[in-house]
């Protein structure tokens, strides 16, 4: 039985079957799997991001330091590998773990000073930014083997599609992302702040140890995005990846996870991702429209969407007053 | 708080102070700061430069003090300063008088304002999301105007808001001082204040007192969208074009900073529009500071972020409470808030 919680997600992927019918109809040769590898190749970090984002705003929460993230974590690869000789993967395992720190000490200030994760994740955005800036200004490009032999990483489809690398890491992270949303106490907790702290506070969970999780995995997926971000590019640049919090949280709503946290799927946000990016390829495919075409497409489903959850959220509470003690399964 | 004279300035000594202590380490790397000079009709110096380069921000943290006192907050400014931008432009660009840019960009910001507010009123959206819908469209929209090009135009009157002079003072700094007295003039001297305080505090006790509260909401939105395009079109004269990239880009956060500068809570309620202005004015004084010290500018958002983090320390509810305990004597009853974390922890173990 197809339960009220789950229409989002189903009309999200309703919405990307037809669009992708929409523009195979215009484009046939949408279809090939040139198209489809290289919609994952280039939504890979925005991707990876948007899983971290899709567990902040479950749990009822907002993360805008992530477009930050990623161009520190760019910058701070290509300077590392510039003026060291330290080996790429011993400079993934340092900038994952600065990330996954920061993030963790945003989530820490969150809880224990009680403000809004809006302006604290803002203060955060601040100073990524900030020392990203104060490492480098200019575009450092990254040449080292290491980034040549993961960039030749890939499997060639018979009809010419390459699936990178990247893409791959893309969809491993979303599914782990989906077993740990869905299978572990970590996910289950995640949920229950989201459907209300105050409650899961007095259920006794562990609100301080969850946050601080969920932030901390919000920056160290951040980190993860800058790595690809940084093997897609070949370089580090502070002025990258500008917005980006914007377009995942935009990406997580349209894939169907409810704003005021505690309803969504990581997986909604996969399909929030294709679709974004979907429109990207149409414009790009069509060639007269002008790219900020993207912007006013992805504002008006974000629109469409919130008033789909309103609504719902609406058709739950009439059905709530009508059948006392009924409770919303989550 | 805000009230009889001595309670308002108790409210922005706070602000006051750090001004001061911003403009006095202006002064340390920079001996000449305060002089200013006349020449040739206008007044120079780096306090007037503080003062014009302030307006936009300043503009727009008039609108937000509102929109944040009745619990919400406004992302789309920065952009819709560019739709009110692009759409002076355009007007002018046709030629039409300035007069009539200045109404049309207005027009457009009240537009967004309508639309936002309804959003936040009438569907009963989160702020923070019916605002970013017009912060992710209004660039596209923008755009759609200028047709992606940066308008410009060489219209007298209209490049007089931003760049002129009236009576030796620049015009962007008549303007916000100007509104912001009217607003807080209209705000203060009705009960319309207050009502927006009932509001941030509880909405629906607010109703429930007989508040028309989705008609205020709407005003404060409208009136938020009213600053933004006045600040999008003093930003677009200033430049002689509209550049729908750019105009206003992240302003959104500098207005937000300011007003959390001016002491006002983001959960909403009690607002003083005087002390966000003055945070205007700190925010635009530490930039001067960079500039003038030489400091590489990139040093700014480091500066910013640590400026937030304090401010974030100060209002925090747990250390105004530790505050509290501090300054009070004897054994105190043991509020059921404090222990919470580690009863928890425990209880998780």
């Amino acid at each position: 039985m197809i339960r009220s919680t789950h229409l989002p997600l189903l009309v999200t992927l309703a919405t990307f079957v037809l669009a992708y019918a929409l523009c195979a109809s215009a484009y046939p040769s949408m279809l090939s799997t040139r198209v489809v590898a290289n919609l994952l190749t280039d939504n890979a970090f925005l991707g990876i991001a948007a899983v971290g984002m899709t567990f902040v705003i479950l749990s009822g929460g907002i993360d805008l330091s992530i477009g930050s993230v990623i161009a520190f974590t760019g910058v701070f690869l290509a300077v590392v590998l510039r003026d060291t000789s330290m080996h790429p993967l011993v400079a993934f395992a340092l900038v994952l773990m600065i990330t996954t720190a920061f993030g963790a000490a945003m989530g820490a200030l969150i809880h224990y000073l009680e403000m809004p994760p809006f302006i604290v994740t803002l203060a955060g955005m601040f100073l990524a930014r900030g020392a990203a800036y104060v490492l480098s200004t200019e575009s450092v490009p990254i040449t080292h083997e290491f980034y040549d032999f993961l960039q030749g990483l890939y499997w060639k489809d018979p009809s010419g599609g390459r699936f990178r690398l990247i893409g791959g890491l893309m969809v491993l992270t979303f599914l782990v992302g989906i077993l740990v949303a869905h299978r572990t106490r970590f996910g289950q907790n995640v949920y229950a702040l989201g459907g209300g702290g105050q409650t899961a506070k007095l259920m006794g969970l562990p609100l301080a140890s969850t946050t601080i999780g969920i932030y901390a995995v919000s920056g160290g997926l951040a980190g993860l995005a800058g790595i690809v971000f940084s093997l897609y590019t070949s370089a580090g640049y502070s002025l990258a990846t500008v917005g980006v919090e914007l377009d995942a949280i935009a990406a997580v709503v349209i894939g169907g996870t409810l704003l005021t946290g505690g309803y969504g799927f990581v997986a909604g946000t996969f399909f929030g991702i294709l679709i974004m990016g979907l429109i990207q390829t149409y414009i790009v495919f069509d060639g007269t429209l002008s790219s900020w075409w993207t912007k006013i497409v992805i504002g008006g489903l974000l629109f469409a969407f919130i008033v789909l959850q309103k609504g719902l959220t609406w058709a739950t509470q009439a059905r709530r007053r009508t059948t006392t003690g009924s409770a919303a399964h989550s | 708080m805000i009230g009889p004279k001595h309670s308002t300035f108790k409210r922005i000594l706070p602000q006051l102070l750090i001004l001061a202590a911003a403009l006095a380490i202006n002064l340390v790397v920079f001996p000449d700061f305060f002089d200013i000079d006349f020449r040739n009709g206008r007044l120079f110096g780096n306090l007037i430069d503080v003062l014009n380069r302030a307006a936009p921000v300043a503009i727009l943290c008039v609108g937000m003090t509102l929109v944040i006192a009745t619990r919400g907050i406004d992302l789309s400014v920065g952009a819709v300063m560019a739709i009110a931008g692009a759409t002076s432009a355009a007007v002018v660009v046709e030629g039409h008088g300035w007069v009539t840019a200045l109404l049309a960009g207005l027009g457009a910001g009240a537009l967004c304002g309508l639309w936002n507010g309804i959003l936040v009123a009438v569907l009963k959206i989160q702020p923070i999301v019916a605002t970013l819908v017009l912060m992710v469209a209004g660039r596209g929209v923008a755009q759609l105007i200028t047709e992606g090009k940066i308008l410009t135009f060489s219209n007298e009157g209209l490049i007089h808001l931003g760049a002129g002079v009236v009576a030796g003072v620049p015009t962007p700094i008549l303007i916000w001082m100007a509104l912001g007295a009217l607003v807080i003039f209209v705000v203060r001297r009705t009960a319309l204040g207050m009502l927006i305080e009932a509001i941030g505090i509880n909405e629906r006790s607010s109703r429930l007192a007989g508040i028309n509260s989705r008609v205020l909401l709407v005003c404060v939105y409208l009136v938020s969208g009213l600053c933004a395009a006045l600040a999008g079109v003093i930003v677009a004269a200033d430049i002689k074009g509209a550049d729908a990239n750019n105009a206003g880009l992240w302003l959104e956060l500098d207005a937000i900073l300011a007003v959390v500068i001016g002491g006002n809570s983001l959960l909403g309620g009690r607002f003083s529009i005087l002390a966000s202005l003055i945070g205007a004015l700190i925010i635009q004084s530490v930039n001067s500071v960079i500039l003038l010290s030489g400091m590489p500018p990139e040093f700014n958002l480091v500066i910013k972020a640590l400026l937030i983090l304090a401010i974030l320390v100060i209002q925090s509810p747990r250390i105004s409470y530790l505050m509290y305990m501090l300054r009070a004597s004897g054994p105190q009853p043991q509020p059921d808030t404090a222990p919470l974390p580690k009863t928890q922890k425990e209880e998780a173990q």
